[in-house]
């Protein structure tokens, strides 16, 4: 989706263009307490334009000890762009609902799918990581998202993914025909928790380059990355800024935050960089 | 819990916001009206872990947007919102 | 009603149902929920103030902890759907804090640094119903959860327990806060299930 050009964007508040604004806008109107009313009853004026699909599981593959893919079959569905993710909703029997929201790992030609990570505390993942089976429903919505959307243009792309943040990206990659200029950045905590290694590693030299950095503990003989990204790594590792690559940062507000104030150190334009940030609910 | 982890962007809701507003919005620009600072949806602050949602500038931190969501009806403050740009 | 997935439940458990309020669940963790950025006030520069009587009362973190302590077991009930029974708090009731307040007011308005705000009927934060609270489960109220200090009202759904409450506006009227302006109740009594506006 093109965005109105001659505008400039923030990136996290650095660089801001400030519009020209000669007031503040009112203050809420306060209401008493008798305004509070209860339901109108009237029909919805206009129906969600979203609406919950039913996706069946058709396949599983355990990526890692706490990642899961699931393949599904969602009747409806009407395809989507890499980087984009759907919603998931679960109802209980007695009518309790979770939802939460997962990328597409698919490329849009392939069966859609998505990876999740089962993440401590959560009510969403832990049932579809250790509990859904093949044939299993549940509802999804989507494609959703217009923003952290990758369409090859020729630029070079620079993927940077924390842990699950990777998901998206590898949407990215699935979806480049391999004359796509792509570099991956990955951090992981141990080797054992590297998504797509398997995948990664087929794929290195047509198209993508991988670089690891594995935060918590390497393997003897590890000649990657070993610490948390920052500058220096980034200098190593990324395109050159005047090569003007599209650059997709994915995973926790912490970990995407330092990657793109790394990258703006280097002389990457902020608008050049686009970020997605995981929450650790799930 | 960390709480910097609570901070997400409007990549969190661009599934509410097309609910909401029936066009995808998370490439949509948003002015506050405290500071006056452009900035796409993608970009905002987000809190959803709360009683509601709450979408704040991330130039200032003001209020832009609160959503709650109740069984049968949707409550949507823009107040902090200038105005809107939507692709469209 | 919609599709029901095999095998799906919420993390949350039954609990005795005479301290459950409806439509709640018991949780044994402590949900952090948050509106905003965390402030990060320091002892030194927090105050409490009481505003609207006769004239503004203010403390100091150090005249605030020299006020007459109390520590108090309570249940908490938040509107997101989660209880958590037996919390253990330590701080000043709010009676405490207004005997040394001249006023006529029946409500006031709580505000937080970060800029929350929530409303309260005087009848609801007096005669042992409320306090300020600086400790809970015997350590230093964290910020998380409201750190350095938060109002406690544990008998209204836990969004008018106020975190990183700065003080109090004493008012002639139940002005809506954060919440209550955008769908909330303005009372929030978890036993009469009153979560949104018209409940």
């Amino acid at each position: 989706m093109a965005l109105a050009t001659g505008v400039r964007w923030s990136f996290a508040g650095k660089d801001a263009r400030r519009v020209n604004s000669e007031e503040l806008l009112a203050q809420p109107r306060t209401l008493t307490a008798g305004e509070q009313r209860g339901p109108v009853a009237q029909a919805p004026f206009r129906q969600a334009r979203l609406t919950w699909l039913v996706a069946e599981v058709t396949g599983k593959v355990d990526e890692t000890p706490r990642v899961r893919t699931l393949t599904l079959d969602a009747n409806g569905w009407a395809g989507h762009r890499p980087g984009q993710h759907l919603d998931v909703r679960l109802t209980a029997e007695d009518g309790y609902q979770a939802q939460r929201s997962y990328s597409i790992a698919s490329a849009p030609d392939e069966q859609l799918a998505i990876t999740v990570e089962k993440l401590a505390d959560g009510e969403v993942s832990p049932w579809l990581v250790d509990d859904a089976r093949d044939g299993d429903r549940f509802e999804v919505r989507g494609p959703i998202g217009g923003y952290f959307v990758w369409q090859d243009d020729g630029r070079p792309v620079f993927l940077v993914g924390g842990g699950s943040g990777v998901v998206p990206l590898m949407a990215m990659i699935r979806s480049s025909s391999g004359s796509a200029r792509m570099r991956l950045l990955y951090s992981s905590r141990t080797l054992e928790d590297v998504i797509y290694r398997d995948e990664l590693a087929e794929r290195e030299g047509h198209g993508v380059e991988v670089f690891y950095t594995l935060t918590r503990a390497q393997p003897p003989g590890w000649t990657g990355y070993s610490k948390r990204i920052d500058t220096a790594l980034l200098r190593e590792v990324a395109w050159p800024a005047a090569d003007r690559p599209h650059v997709f940062i994915c995973g926790s507000t912490r970990f995407v935050d330092a990657a793109a104030d790394g990258l703006v150190e280097l002389g990457y334009e902020p608008e050049s960089i686009r970020t997605e940030r995981f929450g650790a609910t799930g | 819990m960390e709480t910097s982890a609570m901070k997400l962007d409007g990549n969190a809701i661009g599934g509410l916001l097309l609910e909401l507003f029936g066009v995808e919005m998370t490439t949509a620009t948003g002015v506050c009206g405290s500071c006056g600072t452009a900035d796409l949806v993608a970009r905002l602050e987000v809190y959803v872990q709360a009683p509601g949602t709450v979408v704040r500038c991330a130039h200032c931190s003001a209020v832009l947007m609160r959503v709650v969501r109740s069984p049968d009806r949707t409550w949507l403050d823009l107040s902090g919102l200038r105005s809107i740009e939507l692709p469209l | 009603m919609p599709l029901i997935s095999r095998g799906f439940h919420g993390r949350g458990r039954e609990g005795p149902a005479d301290r459950i309020p409806p439509g709640q669940h018991l949780v044994d963790d402590f949900p952090v929920l948050s509106a905003g950025p965390t402030p990060h006030t320091t002892l030194e520069e927090w105050t409490f103030t009481i505003e609207g009587g006769a004239e503004p009362v203010r403390w100091t973190w150090d005249e605030f902890q020299a006020l007459p302590r109390e520590e108090v077991t309570v249940d908490i009930h938040c509107v997101t759907k989660w209880s958590k029974l037996d919390t253990v708090w330590e701080g000043v009731s709010i009676d405490t804090l207004l005997d040394h307040v001249d006023y006529d007011s029946d409500y006031l308005l709580a505000y937080s640094d970060g800029g929350y705000t929530t409303n309260l009927p005087l009848e609801h934060v007096t005669d042992g119903k409320a306090w300020v609270a600086y400790n809970y489960g015997g350590e230093p109220l964290e910020p998380e959860h409201g750190g350095p200090a938060r109002l406690l009202v544990p008998h209204l759904y836990f969004w008018k327990s106020a975190k990183w409450v700065r003080g109090l506006r004493l008012r002639d009227e139940d002005d809506p806060g954060f919440w209550e302006s955008n769908g909330y109740h303005i009372l929030g009594d978890p036993w009469l299930e009153q979560r949104y506006w018209g409940d």
